[in-house]
């Protein structure tokens, strides 16, 4: 298949990238005990990788702490943002780190069952995975008694997604393991206490999981010597658009945008939008801020976009992304990312008034509180930072339509 | 549908639920095999699984219709879907997109007269640094360009 043909891609990488031997993870773990695990992780400072940024070592607490007779570890492998595809690279090349982080997981909290919820787009990797898996219990590095262990058991199965990028949202994906359709749950309750059937369960992104080796390993005073002081470690850029090397790339947080536009050989570049069709458009006035949590914060969607490019068109490809994946069930999403792509397709016929553009952005606002999840949250960011940014660009014609009416 | 058409169904969807097993949560497993054979879950097949899980055959198409790759009307034999999101745009979706409905005479949405092509679109396949790509079925296909992609699909049986 095509992309096997990457896969024998030399990568280098300070963290997730470095060196590393199958096994030596799990074997390090359970050396040292949960406690002194918990304590590495907390104090490596890692934060999960898929955006939002939660802290690991807290999420992995509480969950430990949480009485039951069974737990679970979730891999969230549902990567649908636009624009990222490192999870996809992470599977094929390092599936090591991703499984062994979550037997690690299962030690921590108590759990002995593991599953990967893995995008139905990326069907075609579930037989390398499986294969792959199977090599682990002859390993024992999974399975009963692993590597020895009296009573420490843990498997992982594999679960495909059908298509829907709001299952990436945890308590989607558990409603979606369930059987049910993919509508995000209230919270709280947390899934720590109560997640997929009820259970104590962890989420984790694959990059968190793929971390937790490294970090075992080599000691969270070793992870926390990349990145900055709030975002520790390095984060993988799925870098895609006009650039001359798109693709997979570690760096440490902190990394500032031009560096990476640099980098990647990016040129003419008019806007990088950082955190995919979620995330925000930034402008190249703001090329010196950094990738980090508390600045330009990503789950590591880059995409590069040249002079060429009409950012009306880039904005209304991901209003309409979000229309089709607003699972419908809360009224500011449903009904507030098709009231922003009309807005966007009456900008592109030059029919909108000042006034209703700037109702548009309240809206936008009121979505950013109002929605019941992740997604009706975020989906507004584009349309905010499109048309704050870019408003020289997409007013300039003056209500006569784009180009003058011309196509 | 024949009965014997039928028998057939309900022996294979029995055989899946003593696969996945007859709990709630074994539901999209179950309804994603039916899917990968049948490229579509009919009425009938909606009713046998919703009678062995001991569900209503409502929630079983509330799934269905919430899932873009679970679906309950007839396809072709193959599904193509096309990735449509800024950066496969970007690397020249259009002309990819063009020359594929010049080729099959059809559009997106729609199924060949033989029955061998469904037409779709998808969003973000995660192939954003190799693009255009498609998925064929559940095989990825990147760095499309018209000659390729009608090539690809030209071979399709």
């Amino acid at each position: 298949m095509e992309i096997i043909l990457e896969k024998n891609k030399k990568r280098t990488g300070p963290v997730i990238f470095s060196k590393y031997n199958m096994g030596e993870g799990i074997k390090k773990a359970l050396e040292l005990g949960r406690e002194n695990l918990l304590f590495e992780i907390k104090g490596a400072g890692l934060k999960g990788r898929g955006g939002a940024g939660f802290p690991t070592a807290t999420k992995w607490m509480l969950s430990a702490a949480a009485n039951a007779e069974k737990k679970f570890v979730v891999c969230n492998a549902d990567e649908g943002e636009p624009g990222t595809f490192k999870d996809r690279v992470l599977l094929l090349e390092y599936p090591e780190l991703v499984f062994e982080g979550m037997v690690i997981a299962g030690y921590i909290i108590g759990a002995k069952t593991g599953i990967v919820y893995l995008r139905g787009e990326y069907e075609y990797l579930l037989e390398a995975l499986e294969e792959f898996l199977m090599k682990m219990r002859e390993e024992k590095l999974l399975g009963k008694n692993i590597l020895g262990k009296e009573a420490f058991d843990f498997d992982i199965s594999i679960r495909l997604g059908s298509g829907a990028y709001v299952c990436g949202e945890e308590t989607a994906l558990i409603e979606s393991l369930e059987g049910n359709r993919g509508e995000p749950r209230n919270r709280p309750p947390y899934p720590v206490n109560t997640g997929y059937l009820g259970y104590p369960t962890i989420v984790n992104n694959v990059e968190t999981l793929a971390s937790v080796p490294h970090i075992v390993t080599k000691g969270g005073e070793w992870f926390k010597k990349y990145g900055t002081d709030k975002s520790t470690g390095s984060k993988l850029f799925s870098v895609s658009g006009d650039c001359a090397k798109p693709g997979v790339y570690e760096l440490p947080w902190g990394t500032k945008i031009k560096e990476l536009l640099e980098l990647v050989g990016a040129k003419n570049t008019k806007a990088v939008q950082v955190g995919g069709a979620s995330g925000i458009c930034i402008p190249k006035t703001q090329f010196d801020r950094a990738f980090a949590y508390e600045d330009a914060a990503t789950g590591g969607s880059i995409m590069v976009f040249n002079e060429g490019r009409d950012m009306l068109k880039v904005l209304k490809n991901f209003l309409e992304f979000f229309v089709e994946e607003s699972c419908g069930q809360c009224t500011p999403c449903r009904v507030g990312n098709t009231k922003l792509l009309e807005g966007v397709e009456k900008i592109e016929r030059g029919e909108y008034t000042f006034a209703y553009i700037s109702n548009l952005k309240e809206l936008g606002h009121t979505m950013q509180v109002a929605s019941k999840c992740g997604l009706g949250q975020s989906s507004p960011n584009s349309f905010i930072s499109i048309l704050e940014n870019f408003k020289d660009e997409i007013f300039r014609t003056n209500g006569k339509g784009r180009n003058n009416g011309k196509a | 549908m024949l009965v014997l058409e039928k028998n057939a169904l309900s022996e294979e969807i029995e055989q899946l639920v003593a696969k996945y097993g007859s709990d709630r949560s074994a539901l999209i497993q179950i309804l994603q095999a039916i899917q990968r054979k049948h490229k579509f879950i009919s009425d009938f097949a909606q009713q046998e699984v919703a009678r062995l899980l001991s569900i209503h055959p409502v929630e079983v198409y509330s799934v269905i219709t919430f899932y873009s790759f679970l679906c309950s009307e007839p396809k072709g034999r193959n599904i193509v879907r096309l990735c449509k999101t800024i950066s496969c745009d970007m690397a020249g979706k259009d002309a990819v997109e063009a020359a594929v409905k010049r080729e099959l005479g059809i559009s997106f949405g729609e199924t060949t007269k033989d029955k061998r092509i469904t037409l779709e679109y998808t969003n973000c396949l995660g192939m954003c640094d190799q693009g255009p790509a498609m998925l064929v079925n559940e095989r990825v296909y990147t760095h499309l360009d018209p000659e390729k992609a009608v090539n690809i699909l030209n071979e399709i049986k």
